[in-house]
């Protein structure tokens, strides 16, 4: 017994040195390698940088707005809302959002409105919304920039993603390169 | 065909097309043949062994097995409470954050060394980039410890009368030296290529385009992101785990982490084919997974990709489905594979909040979990299932009025009493302790207040899951439930431990007792094991288990609340 008590102490100490040591130090070795050196992907527009996968929070009419969010897109944390599909409160919550979204898009019909723009993502982080999404706030943007729709709605053709190799998963639009974009737009 | 099922296709095709070959090769490792990695790892399994003062060729009959494992579980567990308990001053913890309570210490201790990684902490403010790495080191030891007991397992199920089935420390060390660790390093690749950090700095401050200060937290997480995957771990680095941005940046990364959840699970039923040179009993417990599998998968595909009906009520655009606690980069059909998938492999991350699912899609996780034999977890998902074959193997001998035999091997009392009370463990400890939990929170109200982040039948789901994912050695949660109280760690932490160890021990000692009994050679009438009959049998078994058991409890949580809403 005393034996093996032993054999499984040295082969711990073993084990964590490896697996937590060198493990960790050969995927840091490699990460140096990745255009980004491992420390997320980031964007530099005036001196200023942004991480494009992690969401920001969107809420002005001149910008196009991101999915609302549980953490309200702050990035040291991170959380859903966790709200259960039955959920009176919840329910109450997502009517206001479509009441509010309804207040500063005038002209918009209900029927208009993707779901994914009043219901938190998972992450509070989410850094995309669908074309869909982008594409029913054009009117507003453009009432408030003063610019034409049809510019608008190249500038979302020209930033849709579309899916893996073409044909896997959801095509998709990253909120914070659109609103870059939406900026340098002069 | 739409974009969002074909990725959800080529995902599962992509996973057998990497298991059959990966199958293979464990099942060389377990079985001591030739590979053409030996000269690769071989140094370092030797450097292992002998500063371990380890003799690998020594056979060890099954009771020197399970020994072997629980002292060296005892000293994880020690080992790892320490830590957790001290990373405030201990290296490694750029952002300062403190050392763990001790009864939440408890609870991630026993959820990391038992391979559940239930997680009542945050990663980015609960733990030290020290700790991480520590649990992260669990995530490889335990899935191997896994897997070492699968290997004694297989060993027994040959064809001869031996008590000698193999050196634990040598499957051990194998497996996550040869199977893990290579596996681990290519994932780990992929993701830092596309935007996982894997770095020892803190958290980045930025300002927002809207002008918010925000902190960016970051980590060494690419490393831990892809063992987590592939030693059915599950638990994250950030605290929403692969819904993260960072950890799970795009839908490449997505495929190649939800590849990783089921790859070595299935990989395993074929490297027992190759160990017993059956490959058609392999394929039909493929078969049978396979087909209770999609019975949980296809449904909750269908039902995310529709929508909340309280939503459709409000006559908005559902186009993309039930989209509440959901990314657009996955969207819902991916999220709902990689819901089904992650329960019932027992790895219990998650890109998506389970919480928000529509109430049927809430069950079949919950039911990949009560049935935790899937799949499974690897190495323990074929030992939850070998139970099953069990008691088919004797009920199909009752029915035809013969001795049950399995593999040439005689099943009597012993054994049988062994695979029930295994059998029944995982009922018994999900009902009592979602019964106790209900019962608190029915009669003091107030006190347990904060518990439920829902109310009504969805808030009894929360509790239900809660001890669900814990007995499954699960780790994914209702996250909505507050669980970071002395009753959740103590309780989850208690029911991982027994959820762990009797469901290993069980196997390996029903194997064990087999392997030293006489061999009898095939004849005209036995029972053969490896035909599409057997197969239902064994699925039979399982549907009637799981169904009957948890029906009821399921009946007042997610059925109740489907015909709420519908």
């Amino acid at each position: 017994m005393k034996t093996t008590i032993f054999q499984a102490i040295r082969l711990t100490i073993l084990t964590l040195l490896f697996f937590s040591g060198i493990y960790t130090l050969i995927i840091l070795g490699i990460a140096q390698l990745a255009p980004n050196k491992g420390k997320g992907e980031s964007i530099t527009v005036d001196g200023k940088k942004y991480y494009t996968n992690v969401g920001q929070s969107f809420t002005d009419d001149k910008y196009f707005n991101s999915r609302p969010s549980a953490v309200n897109y702050n990035a040291a944390g991170s959380g859903g809302s966790n709200k259960g599909p039955s959920n009176p409160d919840y329910l109450a919550q997502v009517q206001a959002r479509i009441d509010t979204f309804l207040v500063h898009n005038p002209g918009v019909k209900k029927e208009e409105i993707p779901s994914e723009l009043v219901t938190a993502s998972g992450s509070g982080l989410d850094p995309n919304i669908s074309v869909k999404a982008a594409e029913v706030q054009v009117n507003r943007i453009a009432a408030v920039r003063k610019i034409s729709v049809d510019v608008l709605q190249q500038l979302i053709k020209d930033n849709i993603e579309k899916p893996l190799a073409g044909i896997f998963g959801p095509k998709k639009i990253n909120v914070l390169k659109l609103n870059l974009a939406l900026d340098n737009l002069k | 065909m739409n974009t969002e099922i074909l990725g959800v296709v080529a995902m599962f095709v992509l996973t057998v097309l990497l298991a059959i070959p990966l199958g293979k090769y464990i099942g060389k490792i377990f079985t001591g043949e030739k590979t053409i990695f030996d000269k690769l790892f071989q140094p370092l399994e030797k450097l292992f062994f002998k500063l371990s003062g380890i003799d690998a060729a020594q056979e060890m009959n099954w009771k020197q097995h399970l020994v072997a494992l629980l002292t060296i579980n005892l000293v994880w567990f020690l080992l790892t409470l320490f830590i957790l308990m001290n990373i405030g001053w201990l290296p490694f913890n750029p952002d300062g954050n403190p050392s763990m309570s001790p009864d939440l210490a408890f609870n991630t201790t026993i959820s990391f060394v038992t391979n559940t990684n239930l997680q009542h902490y945050s990663g980015e403010s609960g733990l030290s980039y020290f700790g991480q790495l520590t649990l992260m080191l669990l995530q490889f030891i335990s899935a191997g410890a896994g897997m070492a007991a699968c290997a004694v397992v297989f060993t027994a199920m040959k064809e001869k009368t031996t008590d000698k089935l193999g050196n634990f420390y040598n499957y051990f060390v194998k497996s996550c030296v040869r199977i893990l660790l290579p596996i681990s390093i290519v994932v780990a690749t992929l993701l830092v290529f596309n935007g996982t950090p894997m770095t020892l700095k803190g958290k980045d401050q930025i300002i927002s385009m809207q002008g918010d200060t925000i902190n960016v937290s970051r980590g060494p997480a690419a490393a831990m992101i892809a063992i987590k995957q592939l030693g059915t771990n599950g638990g994250g680095y950030f605290g929403v785990n692969s819904a993260h941005p960072l950890e799970n940046p795009n839908y490449l990364t997505n495929m190649a982490e939800n590849i990783s959840i089921l790859l070595i699970p299935i990989a395993m039923i074929f490297a027992l084919g190759f160990v017993l040179k059956r490959k058609k009993l392999a394929w039909v417990i493929f078969g049978v997974m396979t087909l209770g599998f999609l019975f949980f998968l296809i449904p909750s595909i269908a039902l995310e990709l529709k929508g909340n009906p309280a939503i459709d009520h409000m006559h908005i655009n559902q186009a993309l489905g039930s989209m509440e606690g959901k990314e657009i980069r996955f969207g819902s059909a991916a999220s709902a594979y990689w819901g089904i998938t992650t329960t019932v492999t027992s790895n219990g991350s998650v890109n998506a909040m389970h919480d928000s699912f529509t109430p049927l899609t809430g069950m079949f996780t919950m039911l990949g979990m009560m049935v935790n034999s899937f799949y499974g977890g690897v190495g323990v998902g074929f030992l939850n299932f070998y139970i099953f074959i069990i008691i088919a193997v004797f009920i199909s001998g009752l029915m035809v009025g013969r001795t049950p035999e399995f593999l040439g091997k005689k099943i009597e009392a012993r054994e049988m009493k062994i695979a029930t009370i295994i059998a029944l463990l995982h009922p018994f400890l999900i009902l009592t302790g979602t019964a106790i939990a209900s019962f608190l929170y029915a009669h003091h109200p107030d006190t347990y207040a904060g518990w439920l982040n829902n109310p009504g039948n969805h808030g009894f789901s929360e509790m239900l899951y809660e001890f669900t994912s814990s007995s499954a050695n699960n780790g994914s949660g209702f996250e909505g439930l507050g669980d970071n109280t002395p009753f959740w760690n103590i309780a989850c932490g208690i029911v991982m431990l027994l959820a762990r160890f009797l469901p290993i021990i069980g196997p390996v000692a029903i194997a064990g007792i087999l392997a030293n009994k006489k061999y009898i050679p095939e004849s005209a009438g036995t029972l053969k094991t490896d035909t599409l009959t057997f197969g239902i049998m064994v699925f039979a078994v399982i549907i009637i288990i799981a169904a009957l058991s948890f029906f009821p409890a399921l009946t007042l949580g997610p059925i109740a609340e489907h015909f709420k809403i519908y």
